[in-house]
């Protein structure tokens, strides 16, 4: 993985993504070192998101590394027209790896092209978050003792959140189950149940979030987006659909966890924060973990 | 139709390309894929044509050219079956059928406005996969979005 770009979940082959895994439990253990002593990361964050870029930023500067860069494109260069191609040139002579989100999809495939020094992609407009995706698979082995052969239900907006594609996608190379909790308009895309199909891996669609419930091992939850609809109507009729509480889980498998990639709106009722099956704010927090592997190993310090 | 008559009508041109059994319905996407409204050479085309295969067809003759086959798979997305003959001296040199590219670069436009390609000096990257209904598909190497042929649009 020395010097190879990280853009979509589907560029790490299964060992890849098991050796990040074991990488950032390592990681967990002793998050303080000083292997990046002497390096740079650029932190490019061309529209902002706090949450992730301090993940990222927490990460570099635990194991001893500096970080340069910019948190959003109103302050860089690029607010003055810059393509894409030249601020990354020019960032490049400066820094040993370049962390982007960039709201344009396929930004950063194209980045990694022209970059000579190798990129990991924090977000590409609705494409790919690979590093959520890895620390949702490092919560998921974390918490059930092992990827394989679990039943995972994904819940809410499963046609344009880009973290479910890639944990279904990723998931596939692990012989889940899948159960897919949507509106019929916000169904998992064909693109992505493929990827599925081809696994020959079994998948249940519901519109119904208590059918499920009993029956799974990770209940992924996530947000529907105003934005996503065109028409503020149609939003209004799925706002409500999938809002868990703490009695909906009576029913539940003992080892279910609900995860969320956060922030939540409302899908999640408050009262299911202190039940012990929720875990999406130490799913947030193993982020830290895994982002510090993934730049270990991509710097080939690990 | 006798084969002496079908011989007489591919064989009207006496040097040159012609491209049969295109989807009657594409043969004006074909003039442009390969910038046949921009030539210089004698042009014949044909639409609504009877086939027994496909109902009806369209056919183009272009006195005085050959395809690189790079050039005229770039039709293959418009009229995947269509057959390519070669005429040398009135005589048919060659007979063949397109083939659908494994990779596409730089023909079609993503269909996706937030594409990068859509959005910089990019120039487009596609693999082209069948989907579960074997409907033939793009899928973009940068957003990794799936163009459909209902969507497709020529640089
Ligand atoms: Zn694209």
């Amino acid at each position: 993985m020395k010097n190879k770009s990280l853009v979509s979940i589907s560029d790490y082959s299964r060992e890849e993504i098991l050796r990040i895994l074991e990488l950032a439990a390592e990681f967990e253990q002793q998050p303080r070192q000083d292997l990046l002593k002497g390096k740079v990361v650029a932190s490019l964050f061309f529209e902002p998101s706090t949450r992730t870029r301090l993940s990222f930023e927490s990460a570099i500067q635990q194991l001893g590394g500096s970080v340069i860069g910019f948190a959003s494109a109103d302050t860089s260069s690029v607010r003055k027209g810059e393509s894409l191609k030249d601020t990354i040139l020019t960032v490049s002579n400066y820094s040993d790896l370049i962390v982007m989100r960039h709201p344009v999809d396929g930004s950063a495939r194209y980045a990694s092209e022209v970059s000579p020094v190798p990129i990991v992609n924090a977000g590409d407009g609705a494409n790919q978050h690979p590093t959520q995706c890895l620390l949702d698979l490092y919560s998921i082995k974390k918490t059930q003792g092992r990827l394989e052969g679990l039943d995972v239900a994904f819940v809410g907006d499963l046609k344009y959140g880009r973290t479910v594609h890639s944990l279904v996608i990723a998931l596939t190379q692990f012989n889940a189950r899948f159960h897919l909790v949507s509106p019929p308009e916000l169904k998992l895309p064909s693109a992505v149940k493929r990827y599925i199909k081809e696994a020959k891996l079994e998948y249940y669609q519901y519109t119904d979030l208590n059918e499920v419930i009993p029956n799974c091992d990770i209940l992924y939850m996530t947000r529907i987006q105003r934005e996503r609809f065109p028409d503020p109507l149609d939003y209004e009729k799925v706002k409500n659909s999938y809002n868990l509480n703490n009695q909906m889980l009576a029913n539940s498998r003992p080892n279910l966890k609900v995860l969320h990639p956060l922030p939540r709106v409302n899908e999640i009722n408050v009262d299911v924060d202190s039940n012990p099956k929720a875990y999406y704010f130490e799913q947030a927090l193993n982020g830290v973990y895994v982002r510090q592997a993934i730049v270990a190993s991509i710097l080939g310090l690990k | 139709m006798n084969d002496k008559r079908k011989q007489l009508i591919v064989s009207a041109i006496q040097n040159g390309t012609v491209i049969d059994h295109i989807p009657a319905k594409s043969v004006f996407q074909v003039v442009r894929i390969l910038g046949l409204d921009n030539t210089e050479k004698q042009v014949y085309f044909g639409v609504n044509l009877e086939s027994k295969k496909y109902g009806t067809k369209g056919i183009i003759k272009i006195s005085d050219h050959w395809f690189a086959s790079e050039e005229i798979n770039k039709i293959a997305l418009v009229a995947p079956s269509a057959t390519l003959i070669e005429i040398r001296d009135y005589e048919v040199t060659s007979k063949s059928s397109v083939q659908i590219p494994e990779h596409i670069e730089g023909i079609v436009k993503c269909f996706n406005p937030n594409c990068i390609t859509n959005k910089e000096d990019v120039s487009t990257r596609f693999t082209v996969i069948r989907d579960e209904h074997d409907e033939l598909k793009l899928a973009c190497h940068y957003c990794e979005k799936n163009t459909s042929r209902d969507n497709l649009m020529f640089i």
